[in-house]
């Protein structure tokens, strides 16, 4: 017989147990080094991916477009033509990048030879990993895979990626909280909006990297790549985000979110205490603003492991702190944007101590995601996110706002139930 | 519960005030009705309530085992 009248005060102890550990993380960015060296199941033919669990048959289109590049990308196929027909073959392995500390943003794929961001969280002694973001446009996170993309993807594994190790290694670390917190202060959120956070980091790594880099004219096309890049910390954090809620997972009892991400077909969060189980419903479309010649018809569904900004609380969380981000994705007016955050208060455990919203008397964003909250309130995590082009091969079209399927929340609820006896 | 009869003057007059004085008026729920309220310049304080987990039995039945 369940003792009823004491899951309550032990989901309560677990929930305080996760948030503890979440607001302790520490993230430090450490170096950038080749995925096979980082995790060893990285093999040839083997492909990593944004969200969930998913096969080739069941994959969106720039899903299948990025698998196609990064195929003829790592030599494995001579062409698009022939990868695709690899793929429908199951010459490739697929799997998550969740399962080996890893994320990627939209398609995010991760394969052998690719150099990753390493994030030591040095509160916990666990590592997470993210690719260097490409740029934006046609890239292969969006689904992008002609030659100039599979360029820039060589570039950055055979030059820009070791001199961003040295560089890390040289300057013992990049500690992440910190430069968060001044970012926020200075109208990012993470996710859609990475304006201060890549200056910030550009600004602290660029004495090393002059360091590491002797050629003048690699070191400034590796400036000028970054510096003109906006998005280039998102990975950071991304990598971060994963370093922070990995530690949070296995909690006995505990409603809190340790995952969101999405693969372009479905989406899937995990909770801490029910382990590494992925709970899905289908993704959802954003809704945004296209770049010209786009619009809502060329959209391809929600995509990428970056929802784990969401997670610990920044991205569509922290709207409130990025008034200049709200327009570009088409979620409203000022006001609507501290709307957004004020909703997400609602369905979260607690605010971080130091990652705080300056128009909101430095009150912390909202972290700690409970499914409890989500499933009573009906309020759903507001996600900032990129929008690709449903083919494969084009891109990027525009940015937008897109909502968590309650689905995923309600089932992972009822499998809590079912674990604690009281289904 | 109206029982006591020695509560039944104090009532009346509590009802008599209601039925005398402007109305005054929490709305719980859907706001379109304090919105009405409000175009009619009636005082109106909207609660944004709705049924846990949406209504669904099941779910609310779950989580007043597991909620604080």
């Amino acid at each position: 017989m369940v003792d009823t009248a004491a899951l309550a005060p032990a989901i309560r102890r677990a929930n305080s147990k996760a948030l503890e550990i979440l607001l302790q993380g520490d993230p430090v960015l450490i170096d950038v080094v080749p995925a096979k060296d980082l995790i060893p199941e990285l093999k040839e033919h083997t492909i990593l991916h944004a969200g969930p669990p998913i096969e080739w048959d069941r994959m969106c289109g720039p899903m299948r477009g990025a698998v196609a590049g990064v195929a003829v990308f790592e030599g494995w196929a001579r062409d698009l033509d022939e990868a695709g027909v690899q793929a429908s073959k199951g010459c490739f392995d697929f799997h998550p990048n969740h399962h080996f500390s890893a994320v990627g943003p939209m398609t995010g794929l991760t394969t052998c030879s690719q150099p990753l961001l390493v994030v030591e969280n040095r509160a916990a002694g666990n590592r997470a990993y993210c690719t260097v973001n490409e740029g934006l446009g046609k890239v292969m996170r969006f689904g992008g895979n002609d030659e100039s993309v599979r360029d820039r993807l060589a570039w950055i594994r055979d030059s820009l990626g070791p001199a961003l190790g040295s560089a890390l290694q040289c300057c013992g670390g990049i500690p992440l909280r910190p430069l968060v917190a001044r970012g926020l202060t200075m109208g990012d959120e993470m996710h859609q909006r990475n304006v201060a956070c890549s200056s910030l980091l550009l600004r602290e790594l660029a004495p090393a990297l002059a360091s590491a880099v002797a050629d003048h004219s690699d070191l400034s096309e590796m400036l000028a790549f970054m510096g003109s890049n906006d998005q280039f910390f998102l990975n950071i954090a991304m990598a971060m985000g994963k370093s922070i809620m990995d530690p949070v997972r296995n909690i006995e009892q505990s409603t809190v979110v340790t995952a969101m991400t999405r693969n372009g077909t479905d989406f899937g969060i995990r909770i801490s205490g029910l382990g590494d189980e992925w709970f899905t419903a289908p993704v959802e479309m954003p809704a945004g603003l296209y770049f010209p010649g786009f619009s809502a018809a060329d959209a391809n569904p929600d995509m990428g492991d970056s929802t784990i900004v969401e997670t610990i609380g920044l991205g569509g969380f922290a709207m409130a702190a990025a008034p200049a981000v709200a327009g570009f994705v088409g979620a409203g007016s000022v006001a609507e944007a501290a709307g957004i955050t004020a909703r997400m208060r609602e369905i979260t455990l607690g605010e971080h101590p130091e990652w705080t919203i300056v128009s909101e008397n430095y009150q912390g964003v909202p972290t700690g995601i409970d499914i409890r909250l989500v499933v009573e309130t009906g309020i759903v995590p507001t996600i900032n996110t990129g929008i690709a082009h449903r083919e494969p091969g084009i891109g990027q079209v525009g940015a937008g706002v897109v909502k968590a399927p309650m689905a995923c929340f309600e089932k992972a609820l009822r499998a809590l139930g079912e674990r604690l006896g009281i289904s | 519960m109206v029982s006591d009869e020695n509560d039944s003057p104090a009532i009346g007059r509590v009802c008599a005030e209601l039925l005398q004085s402007r109305p005054r008026v929490i709305n719980v729920g859907l706001a379109v009705f304090a919105i009405d309220l409000d175009a009619q310049d009636v005082d109106v304080v909207h609660v944004d309530w709705r049924p846990p987990a949406g209504g669904d039995e099941d779910l609310a039945r779950l989580l007043s085992m597991l909620a604080d």
